[in-house]
């Protein structure tokens, strides 16, 4: 049987910033004054923070440790479902770093920075082209943010038609910041329950409904990771009412080339650029969350956009626009990193991207479901929800398969998520594994299965290959310690 | 395709061992009438060459080059950044994980993130700070909802207008869908703003202030915060620029109860405006009400120090709808870049630095005032102030930029009545020598 790639290695331990250095010391060049010193009134004076003071070999060994006890997509499987982890590539970074790029200011006039504009103008054609909708904005920083902006659209587009609505339906299977979103917006959410098979039931969608909702928000493929088959009809339901569909576009992946959105009865969706597109996610962000829309809505978009005449581009707003979500164009250095990702794939290896995606998600789910419970036995897309119901009787617990997968050397999948799956252990390979590296996943995860019948213990005790076992999660929260 | 692995007897064993016989059976529950039936209209795929060519070619259109001097702020700044910052942050072990729900895999993150609250809470004066949120404009948005969610029944909010005009037009847009109001408190002949209509109010939930402000003038904080909570409302203290309390009294200890703005100065480039991130804190009995993520010490079963994501229950992936806010990431590893910018300068350094620009800054303040420009606002500013030109500017902005130096923002269009008012900040990326050829080139 084979074993995964996880042992021990070599740890150091590394105090709090402020645990050492002396005053005195400094980490980076300051220039020499040229200029006389300037009066300042001693009142608006203040001490300055109580921060350490560090020589540079000091700051520089004290993040190379901190990253040393992370484990990232470059150094293993990281099947976190939902978030889609696929390997983010090197050129990309090295164009987004370029100092062309990074010297420029935003608010510079149009003709000084036609470069970055136009990198702006394709990359909305781009994301129009794959999504299948016709405008789009770049602006929201993450994929909440996106979310928030599509519904401000909802809302301008309401009152905008006279009359404002005060509810919004949304599915039992959604993400948190679906119903977040939109309660910004002032729209009380109406749950739906998936119905049988996984999937939004047509009838019920009929019977809540209503010409008070504002619309539906779908995520397809859904957090089970099942195409949302009666999509259209769904869509057709609430038009019908005067309603429109979000799309939660957190799933793309699986999609591309493969699902017109517009086709599917979507009005608005947003993109997690951090997921589809490739770009790293930096132990928490910065992400980036383009909105796109049907024509009729594009005037709503947040502004300002970038158009191109044929021979400048330039930043123009609608007056219709719901505004500004970001003090200038979003998390534009994640903006060009998307824009690379996309020129280096083309048309032929983004589709391919979402089959080999939908492809290795497949395989995990045939190989692992006599193994592990599998929520609904149906053909998946891009990830496989599985749980813990089988280890229950030994008294082993999805986290503590969790925690032992770590020592295994897999980062583990996304746990207790969706929350219709009592235990979930959501799987999302990414298209960027290889076979092998499936195949040593899936014999790690049936050895961890038969440890939990043979030495329960094992799994509790889990993990304990890294600078720290367990951590308390209760003591953290009863008594906060936020700052040192 | 170097990114996608399979090979074609691959995928062959993995459709025998799923039980299908090509991708279409794979994509059986996707509709016909879902289906892109075309091909996507997209550039044919590049190599890593092809693409070097193209972007070599986008960065030819840049006419304001890393060669140029710019002496634009009004929330981004150009500062310098040591060369141990994009290097250590690139490391793929900050750079490639993900939000770190798994600790004792991602220490790292978290351990970083504790440090960059600690620094913040530090620097701000305040109790708490988060990890972080999107940028300095969505912050104030999401300060003042905050301000309304421990106001309660409040339904009222008041900002001056010398905070930045982006940052407004930020704040309206997540009000616009909302009953709450937002009202604009102007600014006097001196730059700062005025509170005077306050008194006499008590329906305010918050108020919000910048400073230094957006003309960079230092406000009155200390009169502002007993106007403000003589009004029983919270004061919301922003910035644009972090660098100012290395040399200024920070908003917390002037009496802010929640201090939030764009923290781009520390370690991050102009990048056409993002990313940066959002620096956010409030004093302790509010930290409940605080949007965004939190990391938290606790301890493992050995008893060891360890660090975790905490007060989760605030959060909208536990309170879905009544979370206090929709925010599901932080800046991550801009959040780690200003941490390690705050530890490379230290308290020392952060002093020096910020003492450099005001003194530079200050220096050609007094230039363009020998040079016949007249200073609008009297108050004191830090890197960044107003003045106004008796003549047409433009030729001679013309000329610096010829001489690669771009010199300051005409404010005609955020305000009324600026005209041939300009915005000028300067940095310690700014020498003398160009200062003066700025002076120069305005006597002549």
């Amino acid at each position: 049987m084979k074993n995964g790639p996880g042992r021990s290695g070599l740890i150091m331990d590394e105090p709090l910033l402020w645990e050492k250095g002396k005053k005195g010391r400094n980490g980076m060049s300051i220039p020499e004054s040229d200029v006389p010193a300037a009066a300042l009134a001693d009142e608006l004076c203040g001490e300055g923070p109580d921060f350490p003071d560090l020589s540079e070999v000091e700051v520089v060994r004290h993040y190379t440790r901190l990253s040393q006890w992370n484990f990232g997509v470059d150094t293993g499987m990281y099947p976190l479902g939902s978030c889609t982890m696929k390997y983010n590539p090197k050129i990309n970074e090295k164009h987004a770093g370029a100092e062309e790029i990074t010297s420029a200011h935003p608010l510079l006039d149009d003709e000084y920075c036609q470069g970055t504009l136009r990198i702006i103008y394709e990359l909305q054609n781009f994301l129009a082209e794959i999504t299948g909708l016709d405008a789009v904005s770049v602006q929201p920083a993450a994929g909440a943010h996106g979310e928030l902006a599509g519904m401000l659209i909802f809302d301008a587009y309401h009152q905008n038609k006279g009359k404002k609505r005060s509810k919004i339906l949304m599915p039992d299977t959604a993400h948190g910041t679906n119903p977040a979103s939109a309660a910004l917006c002032g729209y009380k959410p109406v749950p739906i329950k998936s119905g049988e098979r996984g999937i939004l039931d047509v009838e019920q969608i009929r019977e809540l409904m209503d010409e008070e909702t504002a619309g539906i928000m779908i995520t397809n493929p859904n957090t089970l990771g099942l195409f949302e088959e009666n999509i259209r009809e769904i869509a057709e339901i609430v038009h019908e009412k005067g309603g429109l569909v979000y799309g939660d576009g957190a799933n793309m992946n699986a999609i591309m080339g493969i699902v017109d959105l517009k086709k599917c009865g979507v009005d608005v969706l947003h993109l997690n650029l951090h997921k589809t597109f490739s770009t790293p996610h930096g132990g928490g962000g910065p992400g980036a969350g383009p909105v796109c829309v049907v024509e009729e809505l594009k005037k709503f978009l947040p502004s300002p956009r970038v158009d191109f005449d044929g021979s400048t581009y330039k930043q123009v707003e609608d007056t219709a626009s719901i505004g500004r979500m970001h003090g200038f164009h979003g998390n534009y250095g994640v903006l060009v990193r998307a824009f690379c990702y996309i020129l280096t794939m083309g048309a032929e290896y983004l589709e391919k991207a979402s089959q080999y995606a939908v492809l290795n998600a497949s395989y995990v789910k045939v190989k692992l479901k006599d193994h592990l419970h599998l929520a609904y036995d149906r053909p998946c897309m891009h990830e496989a929800v599985f749980s813990d119901k089988n280890q229950q009787e030994n008294n082993v617990s999805t986290l503590d398969i969790a925690k032992r997968l770590m020592d295994c050397g897999y980062h583990p999948p996304t746990i207790y998520f969706p929350l219709v799956v009592p235990g979930a252990i959501m799987i999302e390979p990414t298209e960027t594994e290889s076979l092998e590296e499936l195949d040593t996943f899936i014999e790690v995860v049936k050895k961890i299965v038969k440890e939990a019948e043979t030495d329960p213990d094992l799994l509790h005790n889990s993990p304990s290959r890294f600078k720290v076992k367990r951590l308390d999660e209760t003591q953290a929260a009863r008594n906060p310690c936020l700052c040192g | 395709m170097r990114y996608l692995p399979h090979t074609d007897e691959d995928i062959r064993n993995m459709f025998d061992a799923i039980g299908v016989k090509d991708f279409e059976e794979l994509f059986i529950t996707v509709p016909e009438s879902c289906r892109y039936d075309k091909e996507m209209a997209l550039p044919d795929p590049k190599t890593e060459w092809g693409l070097n060519k193209y972007m070599a070619e986008i960065r030819t259109m840049m006419k304001v080059t890393p060669e140029h001097t710019v002496l634009l702020g009004a929330g981004r700044y150009q500062h310098n950044i040591p060369s141990t910052i994009p290097s250590i942050m690139g490391r793929s072990e900050l750079l490639t994980a993900y939000t770190p729900y798994q600790p004792e895999m991602a220490q790292g993150t978290l351990q970083g993130l504790f440090e960059y609250q600690t620094l913040t809470a530090r620097l701000l004066g305040v109790d708490v700070a988060n990890a972080s949120m999107y940028d300095g404009a969505s912050a104030l948005a999401e300060a003042l909802l905050m301000g309304l969610r421990i106001g309660k029944k409040k339904k009222r909010v008041a900002m001056s207008a010398a905070i930045h005009p982006h940052f407004r037009e930020v704040v309206r847009t997540y009000f616009h869908p909302t009953e709450f109001e937002i009202v604009e408190l102007p600014f006097l002949e001196n730059g700062r703003t005025d509170f005077s209509s306050l008194s006499g109010e008590d329906d305010f939930a918050a108020v919000a202030l910048q400073s230094p402000n957006f003309f960079g003038v230092v406000e009155e904080m200390e009169a502002a915060a007993e106007a403000i909570h003589q009004a029983g409302a919270l004061f919301v203290a922003g910035f644009s620029e972090p660098l100012a309390f290395g040399l200024l009294k920070n908003p917390g200890d002037e009496g802010a109860d929640i201090v939030c703005g764009e923290g781009q100065s520390f370690g991050m480039p102009e990048s056409f405006g993002g990313p940066g991130l959002g620096m956010f804190g409030c004093k302790k009995k509010y930290v409940r009400n605080l949007p965004g993520r939190l990391v938290g010490e606790t301890t493992d079963l050995d008893g060891n120090r360890g660090y975790v994501l905490t007060l989760a229950t605030r959060e909208q992936h536990i309170r879905r709808e009544k979370a206090t806010s929709n925010i599901c990431s932080n800046q991550g590893i801009c959040t780690l870049t200003a941490a390690m910018y705050m530890a490379s300068l230290g308290g020392t350094g952060l002093r020096k630095l910020a003492r450099l620009n005001y003194d530079r800054s200050e220096y050609l303040k007094q230039g363009l005032e020998e040079a016949g420009a007249s200073v609008c606002f009297s108050s004191p500013t830090f890197n960044e102030f107003v003045v106004e030109f008796k003549d047409d500017f433009r030729p001679v902005q013309k000329r610096l930029m010829e001489q690669k130096i771009v010199a300051g923002l005409d404010l005609a269009k955020y305000y009324p009545g600026f005209d041939n008012r300009y915005l000028f900040c300067v940095t310690e990326t700014a020498s003398k020598e160009v200062l003066d050829t700025v002076i120069s080139e305005v006597k002549k």
